[in-house]
């Protein structure tokens, strides 16, 4: 990354800590602990599978809304407020502006969720289960999230080039579901017994970016070990895919008029 | 010899307009000028002429639909040409959760300085914009006279060799407005280029080498503002005053302004000595005689009324 998109990274998020946009993190230290006090007195021998499951899942979804409604408004805020004006006056690529953006965002997500994690152990803690090494899984579990997220963040920005937030927002959640249900519709397509069906539900299989292999949250509940392969599948997937939108943002946004 | 800082060759403009945005409005029309090393040129124009729609292509904000510029013998295309120039867009807006030491903080950072001269020169540029006392205040709580500041601040942070302001005067009061002359004579007297577009023409007057006069997206004209301040003589102004008891005659009297014991007339040149005369008959004296000329407002109504450009006493610039 060049330092002028180390620049807007930086400054990127600054702009989601002053905004207080981590205060998200007090709903999710909250759920934490009423779920470890109220796990604690009515689910004796399964207080790991459900806090695990309910504190990846919250995880999850505060993840998303944030990486969808602060990635559609990384490109959109920039230009309506007019800031982008005197910051592309500078000598920076439209590319780099857009990369810093993305990893600015990036970085937001991370610190949010290391913190929602150390919450989330802070209840394992108190429900007085041992950590053992299968807990690995938990952090597995976890990185995948991540990696889910930069992808539906870069979605979010590519989408944010050229359209509105409200409309931005659909499209990336519209992704995602049919991300997370891509494999379901190649099925579905290979069920119907029709070409035209089937090759529709084949390229949208390979169109949308497949969610489901990310989602290992039930695994991690249950202690289940990841395979290597796993991760090292998730993240080529998930660096190849970011990358290939980011390229195509960059190509929309580096014709675009600002207005 | 040196190339010029900034070459415009046909510069055009089109936007879509309408709801299938089929028809289009031409915004800039050809646009043809150079500027100097070290002028400092006006760009003016009323509101919508086009003259944030030229500073802009030249930003590489928005793209041309025809024609080219280039910025110091480089390409508007060329990102490594933005370490030489500075730009105040018009009513600039800043990220408003950032104080302005932040601010100007983070857009040295595109310069390169190393975090030591970044404190120095963010502290300098705040002291000369006025707003050192200012300094770690959100920029969310400023007014907009200290935005322009800040802005102002922004764009010659680095040093540019060209800097490029956007109506730089606007939102000031009285004494904003001084000081950023001031600043704009001090990068004068530096060497610097400076393009700036106003509507205000006694800025115009007060400060450039040339004006280049921008109406309904094209060039009218380019000259020194005392050309075009000088293209005629409208009439002469006497100043005078007559000796106690006399009273002007009919034929002048209905001409003629009075302030307390002074009377203000104007005639044509050629009866200025006949004026004269007949005033020093009288026993009157003569305090000045100057000549009317159309100021530069008097000139833009004038190209705005007609929309044609005028011919004379004017470098057209035509290519």
């Amino acid at each position: 990354m060049s330092a002028a998109s180390a620049a807007v990274a930086i400054n990127t998020f600054r702009e989601a800590v002053r905004d207080r946009v981590l205060y998200n993190l007090v709903v999710f230290a909250l759920l934490m602990i009423g779920a470890a006090v109220l796990v604690g007195q009515v689910s004796i021998g399964i207080d790991r599978l459900v806090i695990v499951n309910l504190g990846l899942s919250a995880i999850s979804a505060i993840g998303l809304v944030m990486a969808v409604f602060i990635g559609v408004g990384l490109v959109y805020k920039e230009i309506e407020k007019r800031t982008l004006y005197s910051l592309l006056a500078r000598p920076i690529r439209r590319s780099e502006f857009l990369v810093g953006k993305y990893a600015g965002l990036l970085l937001t997500l991370l610190v949010n969720t290391a913190f929602m994690t150390l919450a989330l152990a802070a209840a394992l803690y108190y429900v007085g289960r041992p950590f053992v090494a299968s807990d690995v899984s938990i952090l597995v579990a976890v990185y995948f999230i991540l990696l889910e997220l930069a992808l539906v963040t870069a979605l979010a920005l590519f989408f944010s080039c050229f359209s509105s937030p409200m409309l931005s927002a659909l499209l990336t959640l519209a992704m995602y579901v049919t991300g997370v249900f891509s494999s379901d519709i190649r099925e579905f397509g290979a069920l119907t017994h029709r070409p035209t069906i089937e090759f529709v539900a084949r390229v949208l299989y390979y169109l949308v970016p497949n969610f489901h292999d990310f989602n290992q949250i039930g695994r991690a509940a249950h202690g289940d070990r990841l395979p290597l392969s796993l991760v090292g599948q998730n993240t080529a997937y998930a660096a190849l895919y970011a990358s290939v939108v980011l390229l195509a943002a960059s190509a929309v946004f580096s014709r675009r008029n600002l207005k | 010899m040196s190339v010029p800082a900034i070459e415009i060759e046909n510069l055009t403009k089109d936007y879509p307009v309408g709801f299938w945005r089929k028809r289009m409005h031409r915004s800039l029309d050809h646009l043809s000028l150079e500027v100097e090393q070290g002028e400092v040129l006006g760009f003016l124009g009323p509101n919508g002429a086009g003259k944030t729609t030229t500073l802009k292509l030249l930003m590489g904000l928005i793209f041309p639909t025809a024609g080219t510029a280039r910025i110091q013998g480089r390409s508007i295309d060329d990102v490594a040409m933005h370490r030489d120039i500075g730009y105040l867009p018009e009513q600039p807006y800043f990220y408003d959760y950032l104080t302005a030491r932040e601010l100007l903080d983070y857009y040295a950072r595109f310069s390169g300085y190393p975090a030591r001269e970044r404190r120095e020169r963010v502290a300098r540029f705040l002291d000369l914009v006025g707003l050192a006392s200012a300094a770690d205040v959100q920029l969310r709580k400023f007014s907009k006279g200290m935005l322009q500041r800040a802005g102002i601040a922004q764009a010659i942070l680095h040093d540019p060799q060209v800097v490029f302001f956007d109506e730089p005067m606007s939102g000031l009061d009285p004494i904003g407005r001084r000081e950023v002359r001031d600043i704009i004579l001090d990068l004068r007297r530096q060497g610097r280029t400076i393009f700036f577009s106003t509507h205000i023409l006694s800025d115009a007057e007060m400060l450039c080498d040339r004006v280049a006069v921008l109406v309904g997206g094209k060039l009218q004209g380019v000259g020194a503002p005392g050309d075009i301040v000088s293209i005629e003589v409208q009439a002469m102004e006497i100043l005078f005053e007559l000796p106690a008891g006399r009273e002007l005659p009919p034929e002048l009297a209905t001409q003629a302004t009075k302030t307390g014991a002074r009377y203000r007339i104007e005639v044509p040149e050629g009866e200025l000595y006949p004026s004269l005369a007949r005033l020093s008959n009288m026993g009157g004296k003569v305090l000045s005689v100057s000549p009317v000329r159309p100021t530069l407002e008097d000139y833009f109504l004038r190209l705005v009324g007609r929309g044609a450009p005028p011919t004379h006493s004017l470098e057209v610039v035509t290519r």
